[in-house]
């Protein structure tokens, strides 16, 4: 798969400041999601990425093109919405859109058709005809996106696209996101604190911490992975329990006289665990998928211990 | 990305070319200046001014038949219609480089202060398009219309003037044409530098707006100030609007009768906006850098 993303030891100093310190990597996913504390430098690597702030070392490359090179024909294929409020005073939200459009080459007609489209698209309706001081915070993050979508972009930077949104405005814009991702359109980038949106809308996550790379992972392939790690408790002792499903072609370990953690192989269903319990009459009291969630990820990442949170 | 089927598409249409992607920044400029009714008005009373009134004092006194006919005696008023450097500046040149500061007044204060005051900046640089570009569309905001108030009219009362006055006029008036097209730049120039430097400082368009007045009347207050207690003459140097009127004099072939020598005023023109430029650089980024 071609990269979308690569770091070839890429730094960023802000006076003698290091906030990215050697990134060497290279991503591929369709939506990747940056991870990190406050300061761990998410927001840096995008704008460094942008062309906002010039490496100190290294280089990075978009698309195969380097940021450093080709920073103008880069932000062509960019759409970036910024995490704090970011608007023209006085404008509405259409004509903020369409000058946005047409600043990214687009013929005046066709930037006013898409910026139309793209208020459309995100459920501004009627509302981008208003100023965009009068938004609410959740109008605001979808004026945002609107911004960053209408001249098509084949890769989008959001920096913490849910940031201040109530439930249905959130629950709205991870719609929107996945449907973009889906689209297959566009790659993404997502920036946030949240681990929950990255779940929903990343397959892959770089995590940051102390201007390093701390951990990249492939949720996809974790997902898979994770999917056949089977945690099971039962009623009573299950000695006899663990041999039979030993016996169905499982790895078992027994964790203590109730609970048990099992691999599937490719063959066996839970449904068969189950026939399993019902033959040996024993009671079944909680299975689950034993999988790292992200939070685990993200906890290792940071070298915090499961205990500690 | 059609609305009726609300999904994600990309472009794929024609781009505009890039070089003139900086045009659009005055063409949504002037969309929201020329809704100010106010502004137009002022601008009409300019051009009545400018293309209708002058021209007819340029004709009258080549016809001699329309002198006459509104009762007045062509030998009587022939010196007084003769067009020469001193009545160049005084009924065209001075009146529009105020009109230019009026005009920069009212487009110069929200030019770049919108922008800052709200975090647009990122939503501009993250698009194919730099800084610099950022500062030329801003620039050329000023620099159109402060055009087509001073120079664009005089050059046109100029081409106008050589075409009733003929060749002998033309040959002991060159300068005249020169000095409105120079001054008129320099003035411009610097109002447009000094206007977007306050703009990118002040966020608010009141307050802009008052600094403009004030760069114009703090500074040679200052100067003034530093002439008596100094007894010197060098503290007019900070005085823009003089220094300009010393390097416009001598662009238009009129004497010097300031103690300020030309090259300082030249000097101190350039190191002025050299400052402004500066101090806007500074401030036309993408994010604030707080250096530790």
């Amino acid at each position: 798969m071609n990269s979308v993303i690569e770091l070839e030891n890429l730094g960023v100093c802000f006076g003698r400041h290091q906030v990215l310190k050697h990134l060497t990597g290279s991503f591929s996913g369709r939506s990747i999601g940056l991870l990190g504390p406050n300061g761990a430098g998410k927001t840096t690597l995008l704008h460094c990425l942008l062309g906002f702030h010039p490496p100190t070392e290294g280089t990075a490359r978009i698309f195969g093109r380097d940021i450093l090179k080709d920073g103008t024909a880069i932000r062509e294929l960019i759409g970036y919405m910024p995490e704090r409020d970011a608007f023209v005073a006085g404008m509405s939200a259409v004509r903020l859109t369409r000058l946005m459009a047409e600043l990214s080459g687009l013929p005046p007609r066709a930037a006013l058709e898409r910026a139309h489209e793209a208020l459309y698209y995100v459920g501004l309706n009627e509302a981008r005809y208003r100023k965009l001081e009068s938004y609410s915070l959740g109008m605001k993050q979808m004026a945002k996106l609107a911004q960053a979508i209408v001249h098509g972009p084949r890769l989008l930077f959001l920096d913490e696209p849910t940031n201040g949104l109530d439930p249905p405005h959130r629950a709205r814009m991870i719609k929107m996101i996945q449907e973009i991702r889906d689209s297959g359109k566009a790659n993404l980038v997502i920036s946030s604190h949240l681990l929950r949106d990255v779940e929903e809308c990343c397959d892959e996550v770089l995590i940051l911490k102390d201007g390093e790379i701390a951990t990249y992972c492939n949720l996809e392939e974790e997902r898979k992975a994770n999917l056949r790690f089977i945690e099971i408790e039962t009623q009573r002792g299950n000695a006899a329990f663990a041999e039979a499903v030993g016996n169905l072609g499982c790895e078992v370990a027994v964790l203590n006289d109730r609970k048990i953690k099992t691999v599937l192989p490719e063959n066996i269903r839970i449904r068969d665990i189950y026939q399993v319990a019902a033959d040996q009459n024993m009671q079944v009291r909680r299975l689950d998928y034993k999988r790292d969630s992200l939070q685990d990820i993200f906890l290792k990442a940071m070298g915090v211990s499961h205990g500690g949170v | 990305m059609a609305v009726y089927d609300r999904r994600y598409g990309p472009y794929e249409g024609r781009l505009t070319p890039r070089r003139t992607r900086f045009l659009v920044l005055p063409a949504y400029s002037y969309q929201e200046v020329f809704a100010s009714k106010a502004f137009i008005v002022f601008l009409a009373l300019w051009g009545v001014w400018a293309l209708l009134v002058l021209p007819i004092l340029i004709y009258l006194p080549h016809n001699l038949g329309a002198l006459e006919s509104i009762g007045l005696d062509p030998e009587a008023l022939k010196g007084v219609f003769e067009i020469n450097a001193s009545k160049a500046l005084g009924f065209f040149m001075i009146p529009s480089t105020i009109v230019a500061y009026l005009t920069a007044l009212v487009l110069g204060p929200a030019l770049i202060s919108s922008d800052l005051r709200n975090n647009g900046l990122p939503l501009y640089l993250s698009r194919p398009f730099g800084r610099w570009e950022y500062v030329l569309g801003k620039s050329a905001v000023m620099l159109i219309m402060l055009s087509l108030v001073t120079w664009i009219p005089g050059m046109l009362l100029f081409l106008f003037q050589c075409y009733m006055g003929g060749w002998t006029w033309i040959k002991q008036y060159w300068s005249v044409g020169f000095g409105v097209f120079m001054t008129s730049w320099i003035w411009i120039t610097l109002l447009c530098v000094i206007s977007l430097a306050i703009s990118a400082y002040v966020k608010w368009k009141p307050v802009a707006r008052l600094s403009l007045i004030l760069i114009f009347i703090v500074l040679p207050s200052i100067g003034q100030v530093i002439n008596l207690i100094l007894r010197t003459d060098w503290g007019s140097i900070i005085d823009m609007r003089g220094m300009v009127t010393i390097v416009g004099a001598t662009l238009f072939g009129l004497p010097n009768n300031s103690a300020i020598p030309v090259p300082a005023a030249w000097l101190s023109i350039l190191s002025f906006s050299a400052f402004c430029i500066v101090l806007m650089a500074k401030k036309i980024r993408a994010y604030e850098v707080v250096k530790s």
